[in-house]
């Protein structure tokens, strides 16, 4: 019984992370109607910044987060300006080519950059743990989700109470209603895609210390964003959050009871269910 | 008219004599060219006539290849007739996902999203099958025998490949004229209009989704009678997917002359990048291919056969 306690607490935990990039995702789909299929790629650039910040200058991963996520916050502001700009009223099918030649260039890119090796970065406290009862818990991963909990709280507040934030939901809600209203509907895109950006950003800075990496993890990434997005409900901030923290203690709790190798099976099949039963998402009202 | 007939017969003349004088290499280039302009061929009849994109196509091309290999292997029928075993699998299996998708309406980037998920755990799957041979995956004994789909030297494999491609223009062209397939655009341009006129959107997104992967299925066989060795990871992989998915888009989606040009063209852009940048950096060529498809979408969004046509009727209309 134990060992399935201690499962869905490392789900939960590895979750905080999925949730952050899962938010990140759905915030751009929400207000640009884009798929962003560089979104683990994104991430993995996070992640590489923060190992070359770790291994050059010894900066942590979790003080290096502000650096890579004003990092990939420039770099989705730049991707939306420079591209994603261009083809907002082109078909569906051009979009996903598009953003699926950037995913390309990236992986590429760091292909080319680190080479195909896997990287980790091992912080001095990576083996450190604590018990509660017969449970133990990874201290890396505590830190991770609780940071990545105080980031999406951050956005949550930033979205909920700000001008900028209200610009971005309005042109969410209704991109006709906020133009109509005067709102520079431009800013809102390069801003929304920029902080969807960076939140994958830094949930590739709070992995670092638990995976290690390589190039091509990018789109193991963009699949899971994917799948936590729809489970959790498209251009749903909340239900991104809550989907993330259900894929990991899935993939948890089905690497012990299935075999390692097939946990990513367990949130596919939870994507199909919830197709079935509650296409729009566990929170979505309508599609 | 006469101009035109006459051009098609000397262009078929042409391929039908070409692959014995050019070298080894090009012939290798010309039937993946055919090949992956079949594979987008059937995508195109879902993706682009029907509008409905699929990200999962890769699955049908695995029930291709695997049962018409496994049949071979364990029992002894020959892949001729197997790879139908295998179209019927691949549409059986469209059914389920159709049903699960078009069933609720799903649309758009949630159909994209289905199958993808639904591709991805046929991999999963396949990698813990040991009749698949896991990791490793299955090697194909080779034994010359035009029977069992096997071949010495690579000319028999171009003609197999350019009929496919025949083939499968023919079952699009036969589409495009018919009732069946002036719905499916209709359904394309807008669901909601085509419902209230009282088509079955249901019906026919399901039997374009049939015919789709059944035909994709055929070139999965194809592909495990060329190469000889099959592993999910490759075979069923996300990437596949996307390698049969970008063709028909770069050439222009739900045109004929699309998936055909899109071919031709990304095959020479990737032998051309990677002639050339492979060697120095790996990625390089990747790289490049990618910032490619980029200038393709923000320079001929409609693809390159719809701007081409529109080129070409404004160069008509000036000179006359």
């Amino acid at each position: 019984m134990s060992l399935y306690i201690q499962a869905i607490v490392n789900g939960v935990l590895i979750g905080g992370v999925y949730s952050l990039m899962a938010v990140g995702l759905s915030l751009i789909f929400g207000v640009m109607r884009v798929i962003n299929f560089a979104h683990g790629d994104m991430m993995v650039w996070g992640m590489y910044l923060s190992y070359w910040l770790f291994v050059t200058f010894g900066v942590d991963p979790y003080l290096s987060i502000a650096i890579t996520a004003t990092a990939i916050f420039l770099l989705g502001m730049a991707v939306q300006r420079g591209l994603v700009n261009r083809i907002v009223q082109a078909p569906h099918e051009m979009q996903i080519l598009l953003m699926m030649g950037v995913a390309l260039v990236m992986e590429n890119v760091a292909l080319m950059v680190w080479g195909p090796d896997p990287r980790r970065v091992n912080v001095p406290y990576a083996l450190s743990t604590f018990w509660i009862g017969p449970i133990v818990f990874d201290q890396p991963r505590v830190v991770t989700f609780a940071v990545a909990l105080i980031l999406a709280l951050g956005l949550f507040l930033f979205l909920k109470n700000t001008d900028t934030g209200r610009m971005i939901r309005a042109a969410s809600d209704n991109r006709i209603g906020a133009l109509l209203v005067g709102t520079d509907i431009l800013k809102v895109f390069t801003l929304a895609f920029g902080v969807g950006a960076a939140c994958v950003g830094a949930a590739g800075s709070l992995m670092t210390p638990l995976l290690p990496f390589s190039p091509s993890t990018g789109l193991f990434f963009t699949i899971t964003s994917f799948n936590i997005v729809i489970i959790g409900g498209m251009g749903s901030l909340l239900g991104a959050f809550v989907g993330g923290l259900l894929v990991g203690v899935s993939e948890s709790l089905g690497a012990v009871i299935l075999v390692p190798s097939l946990k990513e099976i367990v949130s596919f099949v939870l994507l199909v269910a919830i197709l079935l039963w509650r296409p729009q998402g566990l929170t979505g009202g309508r599609r | 008219m006469i101009g035109r007939a006459a051009l098609g017969i000397a262009a078929a003349a042409g391929l039908l004599v070409l692959p014995f004088y050019v070298p080894s290499t090009w012939q290798n280039l010309l039937i993946t060219t055919f090949y992956y302009a079949y594979l987008g061929q059937a995508w195109n009849l879902l993706g682009g006539y029907a509008g409905q994109l699929s990200l999962g196509h890769a699955a049908f091309f695995g029930f291709g290849a695997y049962v018409s290999v496994l049949l071979q292997m364990h029992l002894g029928i020959s892949p001729w007739i197997g790879m139908f075993g295998g179209a019927l699998l691949a549409a059986v299996f469209s059914q389920g996902v159709g049903y699960l998708g078009f069933r609720f309406g799903l649309r758009g980037f949630y159909f994209i999203l289905l199958t993808l998920a639904a591709a991805e755990i046929c991999r999963l799957v396949a990698l813990h099958l040991s009749i698949l041979g896991g990791y490793t995956g299955i090697f194909i004994p080779f034994k010359p025998n035009p029977w069992q789909y096997q071949f010495q030297g690579k000319i028999p494999y171009y003609f197999i490949a350019l009929a496919l491609l025949a083939f499968g223009s023919a079952v699009v062209w036969l589409v495009q004229r018919s009732k069946f397939g002036s719905y499916l655009v209709a359904i394309r341009e807008d669901e909601d209009a085509c419902e209230a006129l009282g088509v079955d959107t249901f019906r026919y997104k399901m039997i374009a989704y049939g015919l789709s992967g059944a035909l994709t299925a055929l070139g999965g066989t194809f592909y495990a009678y060329y190469q000889f060795y099959l592993q999910p990871n490759t075979v069923l992989n996300i990437n596949h997917s996307v390698d049969i998915m970008i063709r028909p888009i770069v050439g222009g989606s739900g045109t004929i002359l699309g998936p055909v040009l899109g071919a031709f063209l990304l095959e020479l852009l990737g032998e051309f990048s990677r002639t050339y940048f492979a060697a120095s950096l790996a990625g390089l060529n990747v790289a490049i291919y990618g910032v490619l498809l980029i200038v393709v979408v923000l320079f001929l969004p409609r693809g390159v056969y719809p701007s081409l046509r529109g080129w070409l009727r404004r160069a008509g209309g000036s000179a006359e």
